[in-house]
C-alpha cells in the first residue's frame, strides 16, 4: 500500500472523495509519522491527542458515507502555526507569555480548515510572536530544517514549512508579516503563499504587526496551496480589514494558461550585497524556465526598494509594541512579581518575553514617542506609500514580478546570539509585498551547491487580488520543473 | 491689581456613554449593573487574536449628536490607539479618534441662570470623537490588592470637547446641563452623572484684564456631579488667583478636587504627564460616514429642547417654567400631548409643574406609563373653568384620577364633586349655620372679620366641599348684612 503521507493534499482529498482510502487511515498514517520523527524534527509545539484526531477523521468518513458534500480539504491532515487561536488547544505564539493559555474561542482559520474537512494535527513551531527569520527566537525547542540538522527551517513559520517538507502535515497554515511564510518555504523547499492583505481573516491570528500580517498556506505543490487558500479565504465579519471581494476558484486558476504573462525583474535589486551567487544563478535559471512556459521577462525598476527593510522594521516594531501591550499577566498567561502593579508589569514582561521580542518592543515604543513619531513612524508611513506606488507603476508594464525569495540558500543554526541586523537584511526581497499588501508566492527553484544542497526559492509577486494570475504562473513553472518533487532525507531518529 | 481683575477661562471635556445594546467594537452586551465581569467577551478582555469591529448603532448615535450640536460631520475619519498601562485597560491601549475626529465645530446655546433664562450664551465646540471606555478598578481600603470589573470596558463613548468659551463655574454647570438635556432628547444616552454615563473634566485658566493671552491652563479630572463641577472650578479659580497674586507662576497640571477640604490638588504636572504614543489604529479601516446616512439621521432628529423652549415661550409660558418643562424630555413630551388635546397652556403648565410633578415624586413609573394621561389635564382644567368643580375639589379629583387611572369627569360624577350653586339651597344651609353660631356672630359683629372663614368652612363642610365658594361668599355677605344688629 502507498505511504499515505507521501501523497499531496490534493491526492488525499480526491482519494477520500473516491473512497480509495479512509480518512482514519490517512490521519493514522500522519499521526504515526509525527510520533516517529517529531523527536528529531520538533515541528510541533502541541499535538492534538490521537483519539481526537481519529474522532475528527471518522466524522469526515461518516460524512462521505452519508453522501454529504465534502470540502476542499476533505481528510487532509493540517498543521497550524501556533499563532492561530484554537479553542481548548494550547496556543502559545511561541512565547512563555502564553504558556498554559487555553483559548476559550475558536479562531477563524481553525474553524474554516475544519469546515473544509481538514483534520487539525496540532500547533507548529515558530519564532516568538512571529518575530524572526529562523524560528530560533523561542524558549521552546527549535524546529530543524528537514534537509540539514545544522540549518534552521527559516521563520517565523519554520514549523509550518518543516512539517510540510518532512510530511508531518499534509498542508499547513503560516503567517507572513515580512516574509514569514515565503522565506521558510524557500529554505525548506516547499510552496508558500502570502495572499493579498485582507484576503484571509486576521481574526484568531495573534497580532504581530496588524497592517502587515497575513495568513496563508504552505504545501508541497501549487495545487495544495491553492486548495488550502480556497478553504481559508473570504470575508470575515470579525475582521474589519478583511476584504469583501468574492473569492475566485483558485484550483481552476492553477489550470489557466500562463503563456503571454509578462514577468518583471528589477535587475538593480540583484546587485545588492547579501545575495548569494548560487541563489542568483538559480534565479536566472528560473527566469529561463518562465520563458519556456511562454512568459516574457521584462525589466522594471522599483526606485524605493532599498528603503524597504528600514521602513518595514520601523512599522512592524511600532505595531508590535502596541499589539503586545496587552500581555501583562493580569487576565491570562503566567504572572510574575510580588510587589505593586509596576513590579508585576516589570517582572511579568521581563520573564515572559524573549530578547528579540523585547528589542522590537523597545524600538517600537521609541519610534512612537511623541517627540520621535514624525522622524521615524511618520516618515516610514510615507516611504511605505512610495514603495506601494513603485509596485503600481511596475505593474503597468508587467503582470508579475519575480525575485529570489531568500538571498541565501540556507541559514546555519546559531551557536551564539546572532547580529539581529544581519538577519533583518535576509527579508530584503520579501518585505515589499507586505508593505504594499500584495500577494506573493515562493516555490522551489533549485538547490545550493554545498553538501547537503539546500533548497532555493523563487518568489513571484502579483497585483492586489491577482492570486489567480500568481497561481497560474506558479503552476506553469512547477509543470516545467522537478524541484518540488525532491524530498529531504529521513531524519535521524533516536 | 484687584482680586476680581482675573477673568476665568473654562473649557469642558465631556464623556457621554452611548446607550447601545452592544459595545463600541464587539458584539458583547453592555450591562453596567450586571454582576462584575459577566458582560464581557474575548475582545473585551483583550484576548490574543481578537479584533475590533465598529458598532454601526453607536456611530449613528454619535452622528445624531453631532448634527444636534451643529458640528460638521467628517465623511472620513480615523481611529487611533492611545497607549497606557493600567489594569482596567485590557489591551494596553484605548481605541479612540485623535487627529481625524468624526465631528468638528458646533455650538451649544446655554440658557442664562434661573430667572434670566432668555440671556443665552454661546459655547463653541472644538470637536466630538468616539472611543471605547475602560473597565473599573475597585480598590478596597486596607487590602493590598485591587479588583477589576471589565463590564464597562469597551462601552461606547463620545467625548465632546468645548472651546474655552465658558466664563464661570455656574455657566459651566449650565452648559453641562444643556448638553445632558440634548443627549437625553436624542435618546442616545442615560447621561447620568451619578451612574457615570456622563463624566466631565474641566480646563481652567485665568486671564488678566485687557490681555488677549490665555493663562496657563490646568485640568481638573473626574467631576462626577454638577455640584462638584461648580465647587471644583471655583476652588481652582481661587487656587490660581492666589498663586498669581503671590507673584507665582501657574504650572500646567492635572488636578483632582478634594471635596472634604473644598480645594483642588495637583496629581501630576505636564512634565510628569504620560506620553500616550498615539498611532493610527491598523485594525480599523477609515470610518466612512456617507452623506445619505447623515441626511437620514438629520431627518430623524427630534425637536430639541431649545426649540421647544422657544415654542412654549411663544405660547405665553414663562422662560422659567419652559426651562422646567424641557428639563426632561418625557415631561416636555407629556406637556406637548396635553397641549394637543386642548386647554389653556399656562394652566396646563401650572398643573403639570405643580400637582403632577408632586405626585410623581413618589412614583417610579416613567411619565409615559402613568395611568393619568396627558389629555386629562385639559379635561380637569375645563371642569374648573366651566364652574363644574371648585379648585379645591379639583385637587382631590386629580389625586383620585391619578391613583385610580379614571378620567376626572368620571370621578366627578361618581363621587359627587359637582359644585352646588343652587342659591336657595345654599341660603337655607347658611341660615341654619348662622342660627346656631351665636358666639361667632357676636365676634363678627364685634369687629373680627376673619370669622367669615369659619362660616364659609361650615357651608363647605355641609356641602362636602361642593359649594361654589364665590357664591357662598356673596350669600354670606348678604346674610351677615341682613342680621347686623341695629346701630344704637
Amino acid at each position: 500500500m502507498t505511504d499515505l503521507t507521501s501523497l499531496t493534499a490534493s491526492q488525499i482529498a480526491r482519494g477520500v472523495g473516491a473512497g480509495q482510502f479512509s480518512v482514519v487511515d490517512v490521519a493514522t498514517a500522519f499521526y504515526d509519522r509525527c510520533t516517529y520523527i517529531e523527536p528529531a524534527l520538533h515541528s510541533y509545539l502541541t499535538r492534538v491527542p490521537q483519539d481526537q484526531v481519529i474522532r475528527a477523521a471518522k466524522a469526515i468518513d461518516l460524512a462521505r458515507a452519508q453522501g454529504r458534500q465534502l470540502g476542499p480539504l476533505a481528510g487532509v491532515p493540517v498543521g497550524l502555526k501556533d499563532i492561530f487561536v484554537t479553542k481548548d488547544l494550547a496556543t502559545t505564539c511561541g512565547s512563555r507569555m502564553l504558556e498554559g493559555w487555553l483559548p476559550p474561542y475558536q479562531g477563524t482559520h481553525a474553524r474554516r480548515v475544519t469546515e473544509a474537512g481538514g483534520i487539525v494535527l496540532g500547533k507548529l513551531a515558530m519564532d516568538e510572536f512571529a518575530m524572526g527569520s529562523s524560528s530560533e527566537n523561542t524558549p521552546f525547542t527549535v524546529v530543524q530544517n528537514p534537509w540539514s540538522k545544522d540549518h534552521v527551517a527559516g521563520g517565523s513559520s519554520g514549523g509550518s514549512a518543516a512539517a510540510v517538507s518532512a510530511r508531518t502535515a499534509s498542508v499547513t497554515l503560516g503567517s507572513d508579516t515580512g516574509g514569514s511564510i515565503r522565506q521558510p518555504a524557500s529554505l525548506c523547499g516547499v510552496v508558500g503563499l502570502k495572499p493579498t492583505y485582507g484576503r484571509v481573516s486576521r481574526a484568531g491570528m495573534i497580532a504581530f504587526a496588524s497592517s502587515l500580517d497575513q495568513a496563508g498556506p504552505l504545501g508541497v505543490c501549487v495545487e495544495d496551496v491553492a486548495r488550502t487558500l480556497q478553504a481559508i479565504a473570504g470575508h470575515d465579519p470579525a475582521d474589519a480589514t478583511s476584504l469583501t471581494d468574492p473569492v475566485p476558484d483558485y484550483l481552476a486558476a492553477c489550470q489557466a494558461p500562463a503563456s503571454g504573462l509578462r514577468v518583471g525583474v528589477d535587475r538593480a535589486a540583484l546587485e545588492r550585497p547579501g545575495l548569494q551567487p548560487e541563489v542568483r544563478r538559480a534565479f536566472e535559471q528560473a527566469l529561463l524556465v518562465l520563458r519556456d512556459c511562454g512568459m516574457t521577462v521584462v525589466d522594471i525598476s522599483r526606485p524605493h526598494a532599498h528603503l524597504g527593510i528600514a521602513c518595514y522594521y520601523i512599522i512592524c516594531c511600532a505595531e508590535a509594541a502596541s499589539n503586545l501591550a496587552r500581555y501583562d499577566g493580569l487576565r491570562y498567561g503566567p504572572r510574575h512579581g510580588e510587589g505593586d502593579l509596576q513590579e508585576v508589569y516589570r517582572a511579568t514582561r521581563t520573564a515572559g518575553f524573549g530578547p528579540e521580542v523585547k528589542r522590537r518592543i523597545l524600538l517600537g515604543t521609541h519610534v512612537l514617542r511623541a517627540d520621535c513619531y514624525e522622524e521615524h513612524y511618520g516618515r516610514a508611513m510615507r516611504v511605505r506609500t512610495l514603495i506601494a506606488d513603485d509596485y503600481t507603476q511596475a505593474f503597468a508594464t508587467c503582470d508579475l514580478i519575480a525575485t529570489p525569495t531568500s538571498p541565501v540558500a540556507g541559514i546555519a543554526r546559531a551557536s551564539t546570539e546572532r547580529d539581529p541586523l544581519e538577519l533583518y537584511l535576509s527579508d530584503m526581497f520579501t518585505v515589499g509585498a507586505n508593505l504594499a499588501g500584495l500577494p506573493a508566492i515562493s516555490m522551489p527553484a533549485g538547490f545550493g551547491a554545498g553538501t547537503p544542497g539546500l533548497p532555493i526559492g523563487l518568489q513571484l509577486i502579483a497585483p492586489r487580488l491577482a492570486e489567480p494570475t500568481l497561481l497560474a504562473a506558479a503552476q506553469a513553472f512547477e509543470n516545467h520543473t522537478t524541484w518540488h518533487t525532491r524530498r529531504p532525507p529521513e531524519p535521524e531518529v533516536g | 491689581m484687584t482680586v476680581d481683575a482675573y477673568s476665568p477661562v473654562i473649557g469642558l471635556e465631556v464623556h457621554c456613554q452611548l446607550n447601545t445594546a452592544t459595545k463600541m467594537f464587539s458584539p458583547c452586551e453592555v450591562a453596567l449593573l450586571a454582576e462584575p465581569n459577566t458582560a464581557i467577551d474575548a475582545y473585551t478582555l483583550g484576548l490574543p487574536g481578537t479584533l475590533p469591529v465598529a458598532n454601526a448603532a453607536a456611530v449613528e448615535s454619535a452622528v445624531k449628536l453631532a448634527l444636534a450640536l451643529g458640528c460638521e460631520v467628517a465623511g472620513e475619519s480615523r481611529w487611533a490607539r492611545k497607549h497606557y498601562f493600567y489594569p482596567d485597560l485590557p489591551k494596553g491601549y484605548q481605541i479612540t479618534q485623535s487627529d481625524h475626529p468624526y465631528a468638528i465645530g458646533g455650538e451649544v446655546l446655554v440658557p442664562g441662570p434661573r430667572g434670566r433664562e432668555a440671556e443665552t450664551t454661546s459655547v463653541r465646540l472644538t470637536r466630538i470623537h468616539m472611543e471605547e471606555d475602560a473597565g473599573k478598578n475597585i480598590h478596597l481600603p486596607g487590602e493590598p490588592w485591587s479588583l477589576v470589573d471589565y463590564n464597562r470596558a469597551g462601552a461606547p463613548l463620545v467625548e465632546i470637547v468645548s472651546e474655552p468659551d465658558i466664563r464661570s463655574a455656574d455657566e459651566a454647570a449650565r452648559y453641562l446641563r444643556c448638553l445632558r438635556e440634548i443627549v437625553r432628547y436624542l435618546g442616545i444616552s442615560q447621561a447620568n452623572m451619578e451612574e457615570g454615563t456622563l463624566r466631565c473634566d474641566a480646563n481652567v485658566s485665568l486671564k488678566q484684564p485687557g490681555s488677549d493671552r490665555l493663562g496657563t491652563r490646568c485640568e481638573i479630572k473626574n467631576l462626577n456631579s454638577f455640584r462638584f463641577l461648580e465647587l471644583a472650578i471655583r476652588a481652582e479659580i481661587r487656587r490660581q488667583r492666589d498663586l498669581l497674586q503671590a507673584g507665582q507662576k501657574i504650572v500646567s497640571a492635572t488636578l483632582t478636587y478634594d471635596v472634604d477640604r473644598d480645594r483642588t490638588r495637583v496629581m501630576r504636572t505636564k512634565e510628569q504627564a504620560a506620553d500616550y504614543r498615539y498611532m493610527p489604529e491598523p485594525d480599523m479601516p477609515v470610518l466612512v460616514i456617507r452623506p445619505e446616512v447623515v441626511a437620514r439621521l438629520r431627518e430623524q432628529l427630534p425637536e430639541l429642547p431649545a426649540a421647544r423652549r422657544a415654542r412654549y415661550i411663544a405660547l405665553g409660558i414663562s422662560p422659567q417654567d419652559a426651562a422646567v418643562i424641557t428639563g426632561e424630555p418625557e415631561l416636555s413630551d407629556y406637556f406637548d400631548a396635553a397641549l394637543a388635546s386642548g386647554g389653556p397652556p399656562q394652566k396646563i403648565c401650572n398643573w403639570l409643574t405643580g400637582e403632577l410633578l408632586a405626585a410623581r415624586n413618589n412614583d417610579t413609573r416613567p411619565l409615559s406609563q402613568l395611568p393619568f394621561v396627558p389629555a386629562w389635564l385639559g379635561q380637569l382644567i375645563g371642569l374648573i373653568d366651566d364652574g363644574t368643580i371648585s379648585g379645591r375639589a379639583a385637587k382631590e379629583v386629580f389625586a383620585k384620577s391619578y391613583a385610580e387611572g379614571i378620567e376626572p369627569a368620571a370621578i366627578v360624577a361618581r363621587d359627587g364633586y359637582r359644585q352646588v350653586r343652587d342659591t336657595g339651597a345654599l341660603e337655607a344651609i347658611l341660615a341654619e349655620i348662622l342660627d346656631r353660631s351665636h358666639k361667632q356672630l357676636a365676634q363678627y359683629y364685634g369687629g373680627r372679620q376673619q370669622i367669615r372663614g369659619y362660616f364659609v368652612g361650615q357651608v363647605m363642610k355641609a356641602t362636602r366641599g361642593q359649594a361654589d365658594p364665590k357664591l357662598v361668599q356673596e350669600l354670606l355677605s348678604k346674610a351677615l348684612a341682613a342680621r347686623a344688629p341695629a346701630a344704637d
